[in-house]
């Protein structure tokens, strides 16, 4: 499991950094999403990766088969924080298009060789 | 209730800010008393805490430091509000720069936009949380705080130039949001903890393979605070997007570059003691800093506009701050935090100072003109074109502005009799004390910046100020005076200078004496071995 689970991030991560480093603003705003997924999926599987586990201890589970809460919680603060500001970074996004009249990252085009 | 002062200067700009959210923008002077209110009762709060109250039974007070458990749950288990000297002095720095830019900018540039008082607030309440807060993934919230704040202001008063510039700034520092959080997950996931005390506790005991994993999350903590610090060769973003950004905003955001060096400090000295991290042990940090400093005086002596100067003279001083922090030992601490108070009151006036003397220009004006139509303000009395401004104007505008630059080139530059050159002088001196070739490349780097940025201030300043066709601009009272707190400020701290040297070497004698952090933060070293 903790293969796939890193060769997912992986993936993720680097498609998000390619698209991060293309000159049309939307296939930024692509990437910085694979890339916070890729974030979140790690903060989660810093917590150690289990199945069946409960994350909050109760009376009858022992103290092995419990699952770290609080990465989870963590998880939940960064996707919360990063919708926001995704968001937020939408709007600027079709504002300097709306300015500019493109969708480069730069404002304008490059020329042409 | 002195038990709950650490925990007001988050609380008060939040119920500002929402207060401010809620009224009416129509309403300007009750928004503008209240937002000046909460940011005096800020100022108060922060100089309390620096006086620090003694005596009062609940607030465990060891050696200075005030620890707030919030909700009350103790430091492992809870989050908590740390209070040392450091952190005090920060906290009266923005709150006295956040005061001085607020009026500034309800002169006139609060109504180029929707919103600036709000966002004003939760940008010192980002800032405030930052300062304050013991916890790494806390400080991360308080990060995103500021900065959600800060992609507002900096956007405030719209233009082609602002939103391009603004992109740029956003995209950099989302991806700097998801390092930290990278970061952040990568030592809980060690050392099973986000106190910054316990991590700093338990980093010694971590296994030898796994102190690698550790000194690699702790490298991309400081490479995040090194984005916000504006060090080489992370620092392309900044001068466009300061020069770009409305005054007031950019004076404020002389701060911003700051608290990446705050964080540095703090995890330098946390988790950098006896077996440090391979990020803070050796000379890279100086050498950083001293690139830093060969870029932003480049960059200086090839500026041609006023504010983008202002934007590079940020970069120096973070450049020289990098520097003396680096420097090996930590003589240089005290008086590296006397400079960086007197760098970010005189870079903050001369942001605010750059606009006043470029207003009557026609780039300048630009902006003001786009967002003046866009926002549909009235001709005549509120528009910022007309020559009959609302408020009262100060007479000898010219004059004031011409002593104000000088005063401020002079601050920023390091020449006595003011603030700037006690610091340097100070600096130098420490850096002195331990001879040797870092110390000799110290004293060049400062001396050689310190001269172009006095090369680069008094030419732009002939231009300005010198130009027989430029019509004299009209000063209020409400912008002029800001300035000339700050500037009076500096000459404070150069009277005070004995005084002021003497605490800030003691506030950085705490802030090396990480141990007497971790115990005020966990009193009781229960669980962990010895």
């Amino acid at each position: 499991m903790e293969v796939i689970f890193s060769m997912a991030i992986g993936v993720l991560a680097g498609a998000g950094i390619y698209l991060l480093l293309r000159p049309r603003s939307f296939q930024v705003i692509m990437g910085l999403s694979l890339l916070s997924y890729a974030v979140n999926l790690f903060i989660f599987g810093m917590g150690r990766l289990a199945t069946g586990a409960v994350p909050v201890l109760n009376g009858g589970v022992e103290g092995a088969t419990y699952t770290d809460p609080v990465p989870q919680a963590l998880v939940l603060t960064a996707i919360v924080i990063g919708f926001a500001v995704t968001a937020l970074f939408l709007v600027v996004l079709l504002a300097a298009r709306g300015l500019a009249g493109t969708d480069h990252v730069d404002s304008h085009e490059p020329e042409q060789e | 209730m002195s038990t709950h002062l650490p925990i007001l200067p988050v609380l008060l700009p939040l119920l500002a800010g929402a207060l401010l959210l809620l009224m009416r923008e129509s309403g300007h002077g009750a928004r503008a008393l209240l937002a000046v209110l909460a940011t005096l009762a800020q100022l108060g709060v922060a100089l309390l805490l620096v006086a620090g109250t003694p005596g009062s039974p609940d607030t465990p007070t060891s050696a200075g430091i005030r620890v707030y458990a919030l909700g009350g749950w103790p430091a492992p288990f809870g989050i908590v509000l740390v209070v040392d000297r450091l952190a005090g002095f920060m906290l009266s720095l923005t709150a006295i720069l956040g005061l001085a830019a607020m009026i500034y900018a309800l002169a006139r540039w609060e109504r180029a936009g929707s919103h600036f008082l709000p966002l004003f607030q939760f940008l010192l309440m980002g800032l405030n949380g930052a300062f304050l807060t013991g916890d790494l993934f806390n400080l991360f919230v308080f990060f995103e705080i500021l900065l959600a704040a800060s992609y507002g202001l900096a956007l405030h008063g719209s233009g082609r130039m602002r939103v391009r510039a603004g992109l740029h700034y956003i995209v950099i520092n989302l991806v700097a949001s998801l390092v930290f959080l990278i970061a952040a997950a990568l030592i809980y996931g060690l050392t099973g903890t986000l106190n910054m005390a316990e991590v700093a506790q338990r980093m010694p005991q971590l296994d030898a393979d796994l102190r690698g994993l550790f000194d690699l999350a702790v490298f991309l903590l400081g490479l995040v605070f090194l984005v916000k610090a504006a060090a080489w060769p992370l620092n392309f973003w900044l001068p466009a997007t300061y020069a770009a950004a409305a005054a007031p905003v950019g004076g404020v955001f002389a701060l911003l570059t700051k608290v990446g060096i705050y964080g540095l400090l703090r995890i330098s000295t946390l988790f950098g003691q006896d077996a440090a991290p391979a990020p803070f042990q050796g000379e890279w940090l100086f050498h950083f800093g001293l690139i830093t400093l060969a870029v932003a005086s480049l960059g200086v002596l090839s500026v041609q506009k006023l504010d983008r100067l202002a934007g590079f003279m940020i970069l120096l001083s973070s450049g020289l701050l990098l520097a003396a922090f680096g420097f090996s030992g930590t003589r240089l601490t005290g008086p590296g935090l006397y400079y960086l108070a007197s760098s970010v009151l005189g870079g903050g006036a001369l942001f605010m100072l750059v606009e006043l003397a470029e207003r009557n220009r026609v780039p300048g004006n630009d902006f003001l003109a786009v967002s003046a139509e866009a926002f549909g303000l009235p001709d005549g009395e509120e528009s910022p074109l007309a020559e009959e401004t609302a408020g009262v104007a100060i007479p000898a505008a010219m004059a004031f502005l011409g002593l104000a630059f000088i005063t401020c080139a002079v601050v920023l530059a390091g020449l006595p009799p003011f603030s700037g050159f006690v610091a340097k002088f100070a600096l130098l001196r420490a850096a002195l004390m331990t001879p040797g070739p870092q110390a000799w490349l110290f004293f060049a780097a400062l001396l050689l910046s310190g001269l172009a940025g006095l090369i680069a201030l008094s030419r732009l300043g002939i231009r300005v100020f010198w130009d027989r066709e430029r019509p004299v601009p009209r000063l209020q009272l409400l912008e002029a005076g800001p300035v000339a707190a700050l500037l009076l400020l500096c000459m404070l701290l150069a009277f005070g200078a004995g005084p002021a040297l003497v605490w800030f070497e003691t506030a950085a004698t705490a802030l090396h004496d990480s141990g007497t952090y971790i115990r005020a933060v966990l009193p009781t070293d229960a669980g962990v071995p010895p």
